[in-house]
């Protein structure tokens, strides 16, 4: 089958659905691909990069009348109207928000598949967009932030004064939020976060971030999305996020909800409350934005000067890296969907991730309109602690510890046993007792101090050493009884072998032993 | 002479001391061996003049059976001491726990040996002279016999297991508490019945229960896993050296009680410390292996997906790491994948990549023993850490090898409560970067236990045998 790769017909688009790498991966399934003239132009990807990579690159019409088209962005309606019927289209289709589109390509006849509608399981990872993209866009969100705000974001002790560092203030702690926060840590930034999920707290802070809490009720989220809150809990952290922005010098947020408008949390009041110079980003300004003074995709510059960025392209501004991890998504996805490698994309209702992308489904053979397929049911996520209430009273239930007082009657009664029994022994028994005594103790000690790699050694040395039976075998070999001295021959010579054989041995380990 | 004698003991027993003192570092540990030579060539060299004196005894009228002694301890002590030197000239690193196993039951067999001896002499004494035997002295022998047989066919059992003439399969039969409790009884029984006797009449119940201590030993080991090999084979360690310390108690030799303590302890305190790094208690570990107690082996559960990795790929990760952690297990030494293990850090040093090893205390199948084979494979020891010293680094960690290790690496040992290794401590590899796991297959490890570490999304599987996947890895490395 052809896969085609068209070039972007939105207008400013920098991205492309597959590189020059990713191409060949695509050619490695078995697949014939071909990409449009220009297509990878604004993300570093020339034609000679595809045609050294060994993939045909071709005019438009070739592109769109190809088996399968992989692209970016949602297609067009004159672009769906360019597909073969039968034919599969694989992009970003945000499904839920567009009907209109899942319309026009049921009429198309064409199979649809969702990039951005990746069930959110591990396994389906490796195809997740919208996480690859995400990360690159919380980078990118920073490095703009940084361009605008007019100061240094490490703090710093000069000749010339002291330079405070800038604090940063993450609201959501998806895969966008933990990349800002990574990428403004690294800068010198104090970054504190927020997310609705308290359970994110732990990811928030191995990021190197303090997380910032709100006394409410604890919310776990089973989709792997955070949730809109309740009212009394809206109250709460409405204070919080006054409070914490008015504190930033740059505030970024990507609360998002999905199929549905994001919750606006920095309001108006707290903006005009911000100190001059600073800068929010609000990545969710594709979606009505978090912020009150957001316009999409523009710079806002408020009165009181707060710089307001509402940039949805943010991915976009790194084209080729983007690209790069879109294309190497679109392979994962492929290789799925293609398990036999032969070049021949199969779908499978049964699976989930299969399943939940299919937005449209064209009826085998026919050229008629496409089945619809969305919505899919639901996935339960698996990275939802479901099982934490469950696990918990097995932890909360340890044995109870010991009674200590027990312990002393145990020693003490073994005391007493002892004396006992050492006051009937007769008197001859007890130095050799002493020195037994003595000599466990010190090994103890000795050998309690003993470096973990040299453990093989000291086992084969000890070995060496318990040999030293070969002394008491000795002393019996001249007794006056054949079979006495026959078998004090025996154990001499078993006692040798360990002897000469123990102290070698660890000799020839220990001189393998080299410092580096 | 005798105070001579006695003095030069001593002489021995601290050279003995400072042996094992010499042991605990690197740089010591060769002049600590040299000190454990020193001791016993001072102690056998003292006992020889000892025999020799008797020579010039007056009151010795008959020589010939010192003489004969004297041929015997020659010809016996260098036979023993020609195949000891070959035997170690020989062994593999590899090959190091079957050998120290056998060595163990050498000094358990002597042990009995020694024990027998003492009774006919004691008996043949009082069937002679008359001489009543004391009930002390009988109790010592007695003892000393029991461990040395339980040792000598333990060890026996664990050389077979490690050396896989013998499935590594704990052998589990039906009441073997009762049956190690049983013969424990008896034998106790047995041996107040050997403390009243006199005589030769001493050796039914000594050799009644030499039988069954054989038989202990044997089944004691027989039911105990290959995976818990570390704890046996430094527990026989344990017991060989009792044995000796039983025998000097016999023959009122200090310096066989000394050495016997100090080699007791020895075992007892790595014993204790492998346990440790199992979370298991040391009678857990004797009682039988994971699982044999019906524990839940970790249900049937939807773990994901494992991804796979090309060695190609392996090689790229590791050349533009700044740092690599390899953790081996038992694995590697199956694969004899040291040297190219050895060869692969030494590439990724020169490029200036910061490789450490960390190795778990159970890894391998004899303490240390993943140590010694990194050694052989001349990987300097102080990039080799303890896992104690490497589990708070993983998290700046770029690229984990995880080389033949299973449940030392499972993250189920923290997460799952209901797991048969819950409380493990193990190598916390998965907060690193990303984790490279060496297997053949998906099964799983030595305890039952499926590990969901395979299955993280930073983790990837390079299948097959591991010294051929490594050899490919370096081959890429250029």
């Amino acid at each position: 089958m052809r896969i085609g790769i068209p070039r972007e017909s939105r207008p400013g688009e920098t991205l492309v659905a597959a590189t020059a790498k990713t191409a060949s991966q695509l050619a490695a399934l078995g697949y014939d691909v071909v990409v449009e003239q220009g297509a990878g132009a604004a993300a570093d990807q020339p034609d000679v990069a595809f045609t050294d990579a060994g993939v045909r690159v071709v005019a438009a019409d070739e592109v769109w009348s190809s088996d399968v088209v992989v692209k970016v962005n949602a297609p067009t309606d004159d672009e769906v109207g360019r597909l073969r019927p039968g034919a599969t289209v694989i992009s970003l289709m945000a499904p839920a928000r567009s009907p209109e589109l899942v319309e026009r390509l049921s009429a198309a006849g064409v199979t649809a598949l969702a990039m951005d509608a990746v069930p959110r399981i591990s396994r389906a990872q490796s195809m997740d967009v919208l996480s690859s993209m995400a990360n690159v866009a919380g980078y990118r969100a920073v490095i703009e932030s940084a361009h605008e705000f007019g100061r240094l974001f490490t703090g710093q002790v000069t000749a010339a004064g002291k330079v405070p560092p800038a604090r940063v203030f993450v609201v959501g702690a998806g895969v966008a939020g933990l990349a800002a926060i990574g990428a403004a840590g690294s800068l010198g930034a104090i970054v504190r976060a927020f997310d609705v999920r308290p359970e994110v707290a732990e990811q928030v802070e191995s990021m190197g971030a303090q997380f910032v809490t709100v006394e409410m009720e604890q919310e776990v989220s089973s989709d792997g999305y955070a949730k809109e809150m309740t009212a009394e809990q809206e109250a709460a952290t409405a204070a919080m996020y006054d409070e914490e922005a008015r504190a930033a010098d740059i505030v970024i947020t990507t609360a998002l909800i999905p199929g549905r408008p994001a919750p606006v949390l920095v309001t108006a009041e707290t903006v005009a409350a911000m100190r001059p110079g600073s800068v929010i980003v609000d990545m969710a300004a594709a979606n009505g934005g978090n912020v009150a003074a957001t316009v999409k995709d523009e710079r806002v510059v408020t009165a009181n000067g707060v710089t307001v960025l509402g940039y949805t392209d943010l991915a976009g501004r790194l084209a080729a890296q983007t690209s790069q991890l879109y294309g190497t998504n679109v392979v994962n996805l492929l290789k799925l969907l293609t398990p036999e490698k032969d070049g021949v994309l199969t779908l499978d209702m049964a699976d989930v991730v299969q399943r939940g992308i299919t937005v449209t489904r064209s009826v085998d053979g026919a050229g008629g309109t496409a089945e619809v397929m969305w919505p899919p049911p639901p996935v339960q996520v698996s990275a939802a602690p479901a099982d934490t209430t469950k696990v918990l009273p097995v932890e909360a239930a340890p044995s109870p510890p010991p009674d200590p007082r027990r312990r002393l009657y145990a020693a003490g009664l073994g005391a007493v046993v002892f004396l006992a029994l050492a006051t009937l022994a007769p008197p001859s028994f007890l130095p050799s007792l002493t020195v037994f005594v003595l000599a466990v103790v010190i090994g103890f000690y000795v050998i309690g101090n003993v470096h973990h790699a040299l453990h093989t050694p000291l086992m084969s040395v000890t070995n060496a050493i318990s040999g030293i039976i070969v002394v008491g075998a000795i002393l019996q070999a001249p007794i006056d009884n054949l079979a006495v001295q026959v078998i004090a021959g025996v154990a001499i010579l078993l006692a040798s072998i360990n002897v000469f054989g123990g102290f070698l041995v660890t000799r020839r380990m220990l001189n393998m032993f080299q410092k580096g | 002479m005798v105070s001579f004698v006695t003095g030069a003991y001593i002489l021995a027993a601290l050279l003995f001391i400072l042996a094992l003192a010499g042991l605990s570092k690197h740089e010591t540990a060769r002049r600590g061996n040299a000190f454990g030579m020193a001791g016993m060539a001072l102690a056998v060299v003292a006992t020889l003049l000892l025999v020799l004196d008797y020579l010039t005894d007056d009151l010795i009228v008959d020589k010939t059976p010192i003489v004969i002694g004297l041929v015997i301890i020659l010809v016996a002590g260098t036979v023993g001491a020609v195949i000891g030197i070959r035997l170690a000239r020989g062994v593999e690193m590899t090959g190091m726990p079957e050998l120290i196993a056998m060595m163990h039951s050498f000094v358990g067999l002597a042990a009995v040996l020694v024990g027998y001896n003492t009774f006919i002499e004691v008996a043949s004494a009082h069937s002679n002279v008359g001489l009543e035997s004391d009930a002390v002295h009988n109790a010592e022998v007695f003892i000393g016999v029991f461990i040395g047989a339980v040792t000598f066919t333990g060890s026996i059992v664990a050389n077979l297991k490690l050396s896989a003439r013998m499935g590594s399969a704990p052998i589990a039969l039906p009441g073997r508490h009762l049956l190690n409790l049983g013969i424990l009884v008896v034998s106790a029984v047995l041996l107040v019945w050997f403390m009243l006797t006199d005589g030769w009449v001493g050796m039914a119940p000594l050799a009644v229960m030499t039988v069954l201590a054989l038989v202990l030993g044997f089944h004691l080991v027989a039911a105990i896993g290959g995976g818990d090999m570390p704890v046996v084979v430094s527990m026989l360690n344990s017991y060989s050296g009792w044995a000796a310390a039983a025998a000097g108690f016999m023959l009122g030799n200090d310096l066989l009680i000394i050495t016997g303590a100090l080699v007791g302890s020895s075992g007892a305190i790595l014993s204790y410390i492998m346990c440790k790094a199992m979370n298991r208690s040391f009678v857990s570990v004797i009682a039988g292996g994971f699982g044999s107690d019906g524990a839940v082996s970790g249900e049937a559960r939807d773990y994901g997906e494992h991804r796979e990795i090309q060695a190609d790929d392996v090689a790229d990760l590791l050349a533009h790491a700044s740092s690599v952690v390899i953790t081996p297990g038992y694995g590697m030494a199956v694969a004899q994948a040291q040297y190219p293990v050895a060869e692969m850090t030494k590439k990724l040093r020169e490029k200036g990549v910061d490789v450490r090893f960390g190795i778990h205390p159970v890894a391998g199948r004899l303490p240390g023993h993943m140590n010694v084979l990194l050694a052989e494979a001349k990987v300097p020891y102080d990039i080799v850490l303890e896992m104690d010293e490497v589990n708070d680094d993983f998290p700046e960690t770029d690229v984990v090898l995880v080389i033949g290790a299973n449940d030392t690496v499972n993250p189920a040992a923290l997460e799952e409560p209901g797991s048969p290794i819950a409380g493990m401590p193990v190598l916390e590899v998965w907060n690193a970067r990303d984790v490279i796991v060496f297997k053949r297959s998906m099964a799983t490890g030595y305890a039952g236990v499926q590990n969901p570490l395979f299955f993280k999304d930073n983790a990837q599987m390079l299948f097959g045998d591991a010294k051929d996947k490594v050899n490919e890895i370096v081959a890429a490395l250029g």
